[in-house]
């Protein structure tokens, strides 16, 4: 992996995310300049739970992502609940209520395809715990752009329905332990 | 970076119809838009975006199942119900004060904001004194909005919503159940106007108490969405109200200083004037 032009990274996760992503986003140095974009689904009510949740427990800026929004370097956006996360190719957040895809809204598949847009070779994607199969297009759609498509190990996630589900629509993809995944994010901040 | 070519055929293809048929989604925000033409691309059956300009060009026929690609949008009746909760409890005590009432859903899509704000207002009695447009560019919409039909299997959702928006009545007062769809009841729009209107090309509209537009302006840039928002400012009544998506905002736009807040975190504005 070059992990050297890495300028983004994305983060899919469903039944099961609250627990990995407290793995994960913790560990996460200060220095850290490289953006992470992240859809949960979560039911949809408007709350900003993993945005408080987290918040409290990371070194970089944790927000939801608004439209519009240019992206930042050293933050963590979570996509809103009952909106879709798009990244526009002028590298900015863009929001839309399209119908849901894989039920779900915010759809992983949706914020991969645009960010593999954006962001080409230069995009890191990691889909992690979940029961259903969004994500499995988005992740082939980045490795197609030259992106590094990165999947939690089936044996090891809470829901392997996911991971799986990624790994044989994107059978290039890294296979990784969760702690691997966060030394992985942790080498694209001591760069 | 992405696929090269497939840029240049949406932004060929969206110019094309403005051109031919004067529908303009060039300033609708790229990677929605992009998203909704791959879409209609491959369930239209097309080898690629350009195949499709070409057919659409020569075949007018071509334009509505684009159209519905391009333009339609699910919702929800009562969607956020606190939304309509704080229309309920702070604006509605306003609109009693005034005689007659003008109420404008731009965007209506399929209708079922306007149906949700028909229930409201004939729970607070103000339906015989309210007048609602109801506009959308695309004609199948209009079409379905004046229909008023919705799947059943919605009913539990849009009741739930209801619920939380406070109702004073129950949602089975205004729909008869038939053949798996919900069919509401037409006296809901004995008052409504329903017209072909763009916010990206066409002028203001009449003096409106109220606008709802919501979740329409994430769809468009900052300019367009400067230029709907001017809109709105001019087609509003001194004091009027307008409400936004909940991830819409007047903050950054050049209108900012044409509204001020009402009830904030619901993105309800009123117009202010100097």
């Amino acid at each position: 992996m070059r992990a050297a032009a890495i300028e983004a990274v994305v983060i899919g996760a469903s039944a099961g995310a609250v627990q990995a992503l407290l793995h994960i986003l913790p560990g996460l140095p200060a220095t850290m300049s490289v953006p992470i974009l992240i859809v949960v689904h979560v039911p949809s009510d408007r709350s900003n739970a993993l945005v408080t949740l987290y918040r409290d427990r990371c070194r970089l800026r944790v927000k939801e992502a608004e439209d519009k929004e240019v992206v930042a370097d050293g933050t963590i956006y979570f996509a809103p609940s009952d909106y879709h996360l798009l990244v526009e190719a002028e590298r900015s957040l863009a929001l839309s209520s399209d119908e849901a895809v894989h039920h779900s809204r915010p759809a992983i598949d949706v914020l991969f395809e645009t960010a593999a847009d954006a962001y080409g070779p230069a995009l890191a994607a990691i889909i992690l715990t979940g029961a259903n199969q969004d994500g499995a297009d988005g992740l082939r759609a980045v490795a197609a752009a030259g992106g590094v498509a990165i999947v939690q190990d089936p044996a090891t996630a809470q829901v392997p329905a996911m991971p799986a589900a990624a790994l044989s629509a994107c059978p290039t993809a890294h296979v990784m332990s969760i702690d691997d995944i966060l030394s992985y994010l942790v080498g694209l901040a001591a760069r | 970076m992405g696929d090269a070519v497939e840029d240049i055929e949406i932004a060929l293809l969206l110019e094309a119809i403005y051109q031919r048929y004067h529908y303009d989604f060039r300033h609708y925000a790229r990677a929605s838009i992009k998203r909704r033409v791959l879409q209609a691309r491959t369930q239209l059956g097309f080898a690629s975006v350009s195949a499709m300009q070409d057919r659409l060009l020569h075949d007018p026929a071509t334009l509505p199942r684009l159209l519905n690609y391009l333009t339609v949008q699910v919702s929800e009746m009562f969607r956020d119900p606190s939304y309509f909760r704080a229309l309920r409890e702070k604006v509605i005590p306003h609109l009693k004060t005034y005689p007659s009432l003008k109420v404008w859903v731009a965007g209506c899509s399929n209708g079922e904001e306007l149906y949700s704000l028909s229930i409201l207002f004939r729970e607070e009695g103000l339906d015989q004194r309210t007048l609602f447009y109801a506009t959308d560019i695309n004609p199948q919409a209009l079409k379905a909005a004046e229909a008023g039909v919705y799947p059943l299997s919605e009913i539990r959702k849009f009741t739930e919503n209801h619920q939380k928006a406070g109702a004073r009545t129950s949602l089975s007062d205004y729909y008869t159940a038939d053949y798996g769809r919900a069919v509401f009841d037409k006296s809901l729009r004995s008052q409504v106007v329903f017209s072909d209107h763009s916010l990206v090309t066409d002028a203001v509209f009449a003096e409106m108490h109220l606008i709802s537009c919501r979740n329409v302006l994430i769809y468009f840039d900052r300019p367009l969405q400067d230029r709907a928002l001017g809109l709105f400012r001019g087609s509003l009544a001194r004091k009027g109200f307008l409400g936004l998506g909940s991830k819409e905002s007047l903050r950054f736009s050049v209108h900012a200083d044409g509204f001020s807040d009402y009830v904030l975190e619901e993105k309800i504005y009123q117009r202010r004037d100097a």
